[in-house]
């Protein structure tokens, strides 16, 4: 699979080279109209971040103000409150190396197990996942607080990192990647010479998997980098909130009775939040988009 | 899938089952930590909700059996229903728009006619990166009296634009922000189908005579059929499940976002300061099963239309 997709890629990016001699204004134009809708509300951001309070309401949104604020702003969004910043910060990283991470782990194990095993049950298991794929998370929000609070496991950390492990589709993914990517006779030679399964699996079929793992891993990163509602719901206690849900809780802050406006730190907090994930998704674009390119071919 | 299916059942696969039973064993063993967390956290909670929906608590005398009496009151809840039409009504307004924004910045790479592609994509893309809480955050500022650009224009130009978030508008602004969050995925998830149709059939097409648009129609739109009902299953969902940007806007509106705004949000509200867990989770399944519904359906019919 992934030897015919290079091919083609190599045929389209000849193909390309030619057509290249006939690059068109107006198409760029059009496509820029996207572009800008695109990035302005960034620039909105980046351009707000650099102004004080004050500035924020007089001033206009798309240009700076006179006072150059923004590492001001940024000193006092880390400050603010003893730092509860920089805990939301940790918090939301322990939320997806625990999330992410543990997502990613039981979906490589899941997803090698379907694809090099052969056992009764599996046509029952296929079924139950791709439903599971159509079953919005959302939906199940409500009555998974519903049920942890039965058992007293809310408002703790485990809360949010449990219902996070469950990933239908990178447990897909991984099935489809790990039939293609590992040769069964690779498989067979290693049982011959006597080793167990789980040995076979950590040395052979784990360095085989790795840009399936990457793709998977890269996606379960941002849902919980950007997960909202479940810590929203499942966490009252402000000393555990990840980002999102403390950023808005400034933002609400503003309308509660003796709260006290703080916008220009809602909006310095979250230019800082977004940085991170912009860096990683610039970083490892090669990666994630052969990984898209891939799940889109499966589909 | 086909080739999935194709391996798991060829002969080997099925002498090497009867040689090892051991081994078919060991299938499951990969599987139990998976098949632990999904008990946990995914069929559990199905269950618990299914069983809350026919109960009602009371003050005196506890947990009562009611049957379905919640489902009937659900359908009679004009303030439930008013999310449902809400929620359709931003289908019909984001899912179009967003996938046929999508569609043509992806044919418009895939085109290789652009000045600057890499950076075209990248940037398109960069939206997705951000999370809805500060997409909506951004968006609610620039739309709002305090700081924003239609206040900003209409100083500027004397005009009087209207407020985007007027208990009118409000649903148009919210379709907004969704369709910026996402049509950089939707269009790299196209770029990528169409990355791989091989070019001789544009050679061909080309030989014949066919224009430019006479290859998307008859060429690129069907290849990449399959994504593009993928997209809009997941656009369905998007609408349906909506929750984050109206619970995030409603301080900055409050009289255009009643707590009932989205099935979703009167769920959360009324488990959250409603006290109404039971009703909450009858909310919540009937949306979750209307959303497996129509998701099912887009793909029955998305799928058929290619036979």
């Amino acid at each position: 699979m992934a030897v015919v997709t290079s091919t083609a890629r190599r045929r389209r990016s000849r193909a390309r080279q030619t057509a290249g001699a006939k690059r068109s204004w107006g198409l760029t134009l059009g496509t820029g109209i996207v572009l800008i809708y695109s990035v302005l509300p960034l620039i909105w951001l980046i351009v707000n971040a650099t102004k004080t309070q004050q500035d924020l309401r007089s001033s206009f949104g798309l240009w700076f103000a006179q006072d150059f604020a923004l590492f001001d702003n940024i000193a006092r969004a880390l400050t603010y409150d003893d730092s509860v910043f920089i805990r939301w910060f940790l918090n939301t990283l322990l939320y997806v190396v625990a999330g992410a991470g543990g997502a990613t782990l039981i979906s490589t194990i899941g997803g090698y197990g379907l694809a090099k095993f052969d056992f009764a049950g599996k046509k029952a298991i296929f079924a139950v996942i791709i439903g599971a794929v159509a079953v919005p998370g959302t939906a199940l929000a409500v009555p998974t607080f519903l049920l942890f609070s039965s058992v007293q496991l809310t408002n703790n950390p485990l809360s949010v990192i449990i219902p996070s492990l469950v990933a239908p589709f990178g447990l897909y993914l991984m099935w489809v990647y790990s039939t293609d990517a590992i040769p069964v006779d690779l498989l067979d030679a290693a049982r011959i010479d006597g080793a167990g399964e789980f040995k076979i699996f950590r040395r052979i079929g784990l360095p085989l998997l790795g840009p399936g793992i990457v793709t998977v891993l890269l996606f379960t990163t941002v849902a919980n980098w950007n997960n909202y509602f479940l810590p929203l719901i499942m966490i009252r206690n402000p000393d555990w909130y990840p980002l999102t849900v403390g950023i808005n809780s400034w933002n609400t802050q503003a309308s509660t009775a003796g709260g006290e406006a703080i916008f220009d730190l809602v909006i310095t907090g979250s230019l800082l939040m977004i940085i991170p994930i912009i860096v990683i998704f610039l970083y490892l674009q090669r990666y994630w988009q052969s990984g898209l390119a891939a799940g889109g071919v499966k589909q | 899938m086909t080739g999935l299916a194709a391996s798991t059942s060829t002969p080997t696969v099925r002498r090497r089952r009867a040689v090892s039973d051991r081994r078919a064993f060991a299938g499951w063993w990969f599987l139990t930590p998976f098949l632990i967390v999904f008990l946990i956290s995914f069929v559990a909670p199905i269950l618990y909700a299914v069983y809350l929906s026919v109960f009602r608590s009371q003050l005196i005398g506890g947990n009562a059996f009611v049957g379905l009496e919640n489902y009937a009151r659900a359908l009679q809840d004009p303030q439930f229903w008013s999310g449902v039409g809400r929620v359709s009504l931003l289908l019909v307004l984001q899912v179009p728009l967003l996938l046929i924004i999508a569609l043509a910045a992806a044919l418009a790479l895939d085109s290789g006619k652009l000045r600057g592609m890499a950076f075209f994509r990248i940037s398109i893309f960069l939206p997705y990166a951000v999370p809805a809480v500060v997409a909506t955050l951004i968006w609610g500022f620039m739309y709002g009296t305090n700081f924003g650009l239609v206040g900003n224009l209409n100083d500027i130009f004397s005009t009087s634009l209207p407020n985007p978030l007027a208990p009118s508008n409000v649903l148009g602004a919210i379709a907004n922000i969704l369709i910026w969050g996402n049509v950089g995925y939707n269009m790299l998830i196209f770029y990528a189908a169409l990355r791989v149709i091989p070019t001789e059939l544009y050679e061909a097409a080309a030989i014949d005579g066919a224009g430019q648009f006479r290859i998307i129609t008859a060429i690129k739109l069907p290849a990449i059929r399959g994504a593009l009902v993928i997209a809009a299953i997941f656009s369905i969902i998007g609408s349906f499940q909506l929750f984050n940007e109206p619970q995030i806007l409603q301080p900055m509106a409050p009289n255009a976002i009643p707590t009932y705004f989205s099935p979703n949000l009167y769920s959360y509200n009324l488990a959250f300061s409603g006290g109404q867990q039971n009703y909450s989770a009858t909310v919540a399944i009937i949306m979750g099963v209307a959303t497996m519904v129509v998701a099912y359906a887009v793909q029955l019919r998305g799928m058929r239309k290619g036979n």
